[in-house]
């Protein structure tokens, strides 16, 4: 026991462990068996749509609910009894929950009042934190006197204070507005750096996940459907969920024809044509698959190029949307595919790849297509 | 034409120019100068008036300045009545105290239960003022008598916990101090208990997982967001109970001893037996300067506490 404690500290790995936790609400599983293991000093997204039990799952881990089942371990140490207010574990709330009735001081310096330790160190704490959030000079202002940036910056700031072994951020960007939660997350991503702790992080922005964390687990209706880095997550779901809940992608009803030095080839009516894909291990001839390709991975073109799949279709619409443009074409077999393409030329209205009603090619490499077997 | 074009703005137009806005806001105003404003300037003036027998007792100085002090100087030099100011004060402070005492915990009870329950049990609270106010005094007075089973009940508990020298047959209660607090708090909880609840229940509760979750036990986050957080509640309760209680006239009547007359008590002596309507006057004015001062000068220092931290941003 001693041993993998000390051996799980020294590589940082399963430093928070969640272990088949469950948690209903009357009949309502709102929490399925979900077992998660984080490293220390990561930054890792819980991802999913509303009311999925992100929340729920993020209040267990910090005390304000009880699992029904399963264990929680942080740095070794089980959670089953341990009261919110000894836990080492630090929660910034979705609404920031700041006490309207104490200055920014105040808040910041809240979580180190019951602490054992000198008023000047208390003093020296709190001064740290107003610099790591560049907010010395509103020190004396009350919640209410101060923007809603900053104020979610106060919230992490008296989340830090005391410096907890893991941080829990419960859409920790979900207050702001679009321009300020892109220069947010940086400096969010900056001070899970200087600082070192571990944190967990709670969103149902694609995006914002996939921007913050090293790792994001991927929820839907209580259950982890999948768990990885952002790059493994949006290249290689695992399951139709993911692949369509990640982005937006191109779905065909497939079955396998022959697999061969990996590459398959299907057999697929929506596209009244073979497909190529790369088929890993287990993808036997056959099966019946699901084909999906990303948006991004089709290329548009006026001649027929050479690739290894290569579809003939019709611009039924385009949308521009500034950086890229994105297509909607229909195929001889009615079927509609999006594709996009950025806009990497200054050009005007009438120079682009293809208008309205104009016929084109369609590309995409086997290596582009993923099969999913649900 | 115009008018046609704008039909939302015609009867705003109309509101205005018809002067019915002035008479709306003015209602309230007008209500208060003929119902509090004006019957104050009567007792006003006549506690600046001298006794006499005639009808109404009371006349005004022959010549100007046609009134004088002399019954504010007899309040100040007869004890009588400041000891009943006294008593008035603290027993109404007393009664406050207990109200706040009790009725804290109810309040902050009454928002930890589901909305159905919640509303049964604010329900149970109201429900005293569906009987008579006097009623329920003499349910009291059946109640604190030496041979109710209330009392018996409370003799024998005292019996059990005291040496056999002193026990008791009965516990002396009614025409007692301890009598009319404890029908002063039965009957001013519920004053007490609908504000605090009122303000109680809007707090956010994520305030106090966030403070519990920064390391404090639950009596701490009481002291820390919850009690800080219901001052006004506190405040508001505190004065629409210490207010009527300081001029409480029925209740020590009924159930208290005479031998410490309070105010209440005093003005209506001063004014039905000995008929000395410029005494009662001056002594009611007194009571509303010593009640109705603190509280402007404590809102008066709330508001410029309140705008202090909004003028530096
Ligand atoms: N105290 C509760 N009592 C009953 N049901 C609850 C309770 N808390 C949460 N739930 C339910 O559990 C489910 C998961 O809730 P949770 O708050 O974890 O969702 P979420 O993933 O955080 O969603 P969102 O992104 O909207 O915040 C929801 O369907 C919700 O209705
Ligand atoms: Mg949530």
């Amino acid at each position: 026991m001693m041993e993998e404690r000390a051996r799980q500290a020294e590589d940082g790995a399963g430093f928070i462990r969640i272990e088949n936790v469950s948690k209903s609400f009357g009949s309502f599983k709102a929490v399925d068996e979900v077992s998660l293991s984080i490293s220390k000093g990561e930054l890792f997204a819980l991802l999913g749509g509303s009311g999925c039990g992100k929340t729920t799952l993020l209040r267990m881990l910090a005390g304000f609910e009880t699992p029904d089942a399963g264990r929680i371990f942080i740095d070794g140490q089980d959670m089953a009894g341990v009261a919110p207010y000894d836990r080492p574990v630090n929660m910034m709330f979705q609404s920031y929950a700041l006490f309207p009735h104490m200055t920014v001081e105040g808040n910041i310096g809240y979580g180190l009042k019951y602490e054992a330790m000198s008023d000047a160190e208390r003093k020296d704490r709190v001064r740290e934190m107003l610099e790591l959030v560049q907010l010395t000079p509103l020190a004396g202002r009350k919640p209410h006197q101060i923007s809603g940036g900053q104020r979610q910056r106060v919230a992490l700031a008296r989340a830090l204070a005391r410096q907890p072994k893991l941080l829990l951020l419960d859409e920790p960007l979900g207050a702001l507005d679009k321009k300020l939660r892109e220069h947010t997350q940086f400096e969010l991503m900056n001070i899970q750096y200087k600082t070192g702790v571990t944190f967990v992080v709670v969103t149902h922005d694609q995006e914002e996940a996939m921007t913050l964390a090293n790792r994001i687990a991927v929820m839907d209706k209580g259950v982890v459907r999948q768990i990885g880095s952002p790059t493994e997550i949006y290249e290689n779901p695992k399951s139709r969920f993911v692949a369509d809940f990640i982005g937006s992608i191109n779905r065909f009803a497939a079955a396998i024809v022959y697999v061969k030095d990996g590459i398959a080839v299907l057999d697929c009516a929506e596209l009244g044509q073979p497909l190529q894909a790369r088929a890993e291990d287990g993808f036997e001839p056959g099966m019946r698959v699901t084909a999906a390709v990303r948006p991004e991975k089709i290329t548009i073109s006026r001649e027929r190029p050479e690739a290894g799949n290569v579809l003939s279709a019709v611009v039924h619409d385009l949308g521009y949307f500034g950086k890229d443009s994105l297509y909607r074409l229909q195929l001889p077999t009615g079927k509609m595919i999006s594709a996009s393409v950025v806009n990497t030329r200054r050009a005007g209205e009438n120079e682009r790849i293809a208008q309205w009603d104009d016929a084109v090619f369609l590309a995409f490499d086997p290596a582009s297509v993923i099969l999913l077997r649900d | 034409m115009m008018e046609r074009a704008l039909p939302p703005s015609r009867f705003g137009q109309w509101f205005n120019t018809s002067g019915w806005r002035t008479i709306i806001i003015a209602a309230p105003y007008l209500w208060l100068t003929a119902f509090f404003f004006l019957p104050f300037l009567i007792v006003l003036a006549i506690s600046l008036a001298s006794n006499a027998g005639t009808s109404p007792p009371f006349q005004f100085a022959a010549e100007a300045p046609y009134v004088h002090a002399d019954n504010f100087r007899r309040l100040i030099s007869d004890d009588l009545f400041f000891r009943a100011y006294i008593a008035s004060i603290l027993n109404a402070g007393l009664t406050t105290a207990l109200c706040l005492l009790i009725g804290y915990p109810m309040a902050l009870a009454l928002t930890r239960f589901s909305r159905s329950v919640r509303n049964i049990l604010l329900m149970l609270v109201i429900l005293p003022f569906w009987t008579s106010f006097l009623l329920r005094i003499y349910a009291w007075i059946g109640l604190m008598g030496a041979n109710s089973w209330f009392n018996k009940g409370l003799t024998a508990l005292y019996n059990l916990i005291t040496p056999d020298a002193y026990a008791l047959r009965f516990i002396p209660m009614m025409n007692t101090s301890f009598a009319v607090v404890l029908v002063m708090v039965y009957c001013y909880l519920p004053f007490m208990i609908l504000p605090l609840y009122a303000n109680l229940e809007k707090l956010d509760m994520t305030l106090n997982e966030a403070a519990m979750d920064l390391g404090s036990r639950p009596f701490q986050v009481f002291k820390d967001v919850t009690l800080p957080l219901s001052v006004p509640g506190i405040i508001a309760g505190g004065l629409l109970v210490f207010i009527p209680a300081s001029g409480e006239l029925v209740i020590p009547s009924l159930v208290g001893n005479s031998s410490t007359p309070l105010i209440g008590r005093v003005i209506s002596d001063q004014f039905s037996y000995a008929r000395d309507w410029p005494m009662a006057a001056a002594v009611a004015i007194a009571l509303l300067v010593l009640l109705v001062g603190p509280m402007m000068a404590y809102t008066h220092f709330e508001s410029r506490a309140q705008r202090r931290p909004g003028d530096d941003a």
